[in-house]
């Protein structure tokens, strides 16, 4: 009984370290890692960690969804495609500032998730799985066939945007940061909504719905809202996907990316926010270097996803706290 | 008379081919500690259930203060002044104990449609949280996980809920289940100084402690009503002690 008390009165300083640490080293190592790659000349890691930057904007959303939110969403790469295609189709028509085309993106993605939040939300568990994954479908094929925006084959987009016209994201280094800004701020934004009223009623509903509607909560309405906003934040990382590749491709809603999202943030560790980026960063880095040894990536990637789903409950996060509890529990012993 | 706080109407309900809710019609008055007894499988969750919206009833009205509540959802019951605890304890079980009670009062403090801020941090709520916690006895559990408590602390913890959120009317399935002699009777004088203060409804099968608190009794087989009275004239029925009590008091 002592030892348990002991435990509880000690909790509370690690876990604060441990909710400041890890996110502070990962942003930490993101802002250097410009300088440090120019230092050792190697131009390719800024792009790699840009595109991981990219989707952790995306992951980090899902993450929202998912890990706190306990709903499921397979379409969810529908909000960065349609992201995408607002820069996309805003170029081509030759608006290229960010200042038009990020709400426009923003906006559009969040009002297909809201009309799609609606339907989808009436249902539960592995229908919500199918319905977010057909939603995501429809507008996958809606793009295909957009012939005036370059259907199957995508669109090319002449320039990057501009941001009030200055020429901000026209470096690669220039893109980068505005890249890390966004992660960051999505991160902030994400973090201080969980810790909100707003996100407790979203995590009470995850744990148990019928004790929050007979407390007083409509847990749907909640549900509709974050969902709102994990497809605004999917809007964003469209618009920074279109404007890092500079072409705008339906591939990007396909439900396979859908289906990378998920891995991508279960790989890190769900209800973490921050393991949503390490789970990027390790999956997109995975695929390059497994890519280099072999077409037939995915062969050693699935492997090793397995294991890491059947020994790592809680991701790469949770198998960290794991092993430092395992550790600390055998130095107790010994 | 005045108008009673709660009045079921021919309340009827089926599952398949079993009928669990038989006509039943009830009023529960204002301020009374109302009993619901009756073997198992008597219908009276499922009763409950239907009172506090997480069950429709087949046929039948649900009157509460005045209004026909029987369409509405249990959230819209819970903000008009019910409460409930689960035969099973319903709990966060992953959130603190004082953030399970914070957020029954966060439901009827302002909007919670609020993207900043701690919540956790906020004394408006966490006062009467803590206030509540006090009342069910279990103050000192206040910052350990929900789900670690034992299963007489989250029966405490329960009762912590429902009274956070100060309900006209106290819907209680069976809170003494599965707890000790003593926490029965911590329980029970607690109940006791709630007493005059707001309604309750107790499905209990400790006759002890129903003779010992409730003001009324009502007595549910085989999901028909037998009869409703004072604990005196339900402890002299030939027909409830024939169908229930005979067995109990044995």
């Amino acid at each position: 009984m002592a030892s348990t008390l002991a435990a509880e009165a000690a909790e509370p300083a690690p876990s604060r370290a441990r909710r400041i640490v890890p996110p502070a080293a990962i942003f930490l190592i993101l802002a250097l890692l410009p300088v440090v790659a120019a230092l050792a000349r190697q131009q390719y890691l800024v792009d790699l960690a840009t595109r991981v930057m990219v989707y952790a904007v995306a992951a980090v959303a899902l993450d929202l969804l998912v890990g706190y939110g306990g709903l499921i969403s397979f379409g969810h790469a529908a909000f960065i495609g349609l992201g995408a295609y607002a820069v996309g189709i805003l170029s081509a028509h030759g608006i290229g500032d960010a200042l038009i085309a990020l709400p426009t993106a923003i906006i559009a993605a969040m009002l297909f998730a809201w009309l799609t939040g609606i339907v989808c939300l009436r249902t539960k568990g592995v229908y919500f799985i199918m319905i977010t994954l057909a939603f995501g479908q429809m507008i996958f094929f809606v793009a295909t066939s957009l012939a005036p925006y370059g259907g199957d084959n995508g669109l090319t987009i002449a320039a990057r945007n501009t941001v009030a016209g200055f020429a901000l994201m026209k470096s690669d280094r220039g893109f980068y940061y505005v890249t890390l800004v966004c992660l960051l701020a999505t991160y902030l934004f994400c973090r201080a909504l969980v810790a909100s009223r707003f996100g407790r009623v979203l995590r009470g509903g995850k744990q148990n719905a019928t004790r929050m509607a007979t407390i007083g909560f409509t847990i749907r309405r909640f549900q509709l809202v974050a969902y709102i906003i994990t497809g605004g934040l999917g809007g964003l990382s469209g618009f920074l996907l279109a404007n890092s590749a500079e072409f705008v491709s339906p591939a990007y809603m396909s439900w396979q990316q859908s289906g990378e999202l998920i891995v991508m943030v279960i790989l890190g560790g769900l209800g973490t926010l921050h393991g949503a980026i390490i789970g990027t960063a390790v999956y997109l880095v995975a695929e390059e270097w497994l890519s280099g040894i072999t077409e037939n990536w995915q062969v050693i990637f699935g492997p090793l996803l397995v294991l890491a789903v059947l020994f790592a409950r809680g991701g790469l996060l949770g198998l960290g706290s794991t092993l430092r509890q395992r550790l600390s529990e055998g130095g107790g012993n010994g | 008379m005045a108008e009673p706080l709660l009045h079921l109407q021919g309340l009827c309900k089926n599952f398949g081919s079993l009928v669990v809710t038989d006509d039943v019609t009830l009023d529960v008055h204002a301020g009374e500690m109302h009993a619901l007894i009756g073997p198992n499988g008597a219908g009276k969750t499922t009763l409950i259930n239907q009172m506090s919206g997480l069950i429709a009833p087949d046929a039948g009205t649900v009157v509460f203060a005045g209004d026909d509540i029987t369409a509405l959802p249990p959230q819209t019951r819970a903000l008009r002044g019910m409460s409930r605890t689960f035969q099973i304890s319903s709990i966060l079980p992953g959130f603190p104990v004082v953030e399970n009670v914070a957020l029954a009062v966060q439901a009827r403090s302002g909007s919670s449609f609020r993207f900043f801020g701690d919540a956790a941090a906020e004394p408006a709520l966490n006062i009467p949280a803590m206030a509540a916690l006090e009342a069910a006895g279990i103050a000192d559990r206040a910052n350990a996980r929900a789900g670690e408590l034992s299963h007489g602390e989250k029966r405490a913890l329960e009762l912590a809920i429902a009274l956070a959120m100060r309900p006209r009317l106290l819907l209680l399935d069976e809170p003494m289940a599965g707890i000790g002699r003593d926490e029965t009777e911590r329980l029970v004088n607690l109940l006791l100084g709630l007493k005059g203060q707001l309604t309750m409804i107790l499905v209990e099968h400790d006759m002890a402690a129903v003779f010992a608190l409730a003001d009324r009794i009502s007595v549910l087989i085989r999901g028909r009503l037998l009869t409703t009275g004072s604990p005196a004239q339900v402890r002299a029925d030939p027909q409830v002690v024939a169908a229930y009590l005979g067995e109990q008091m044995e």
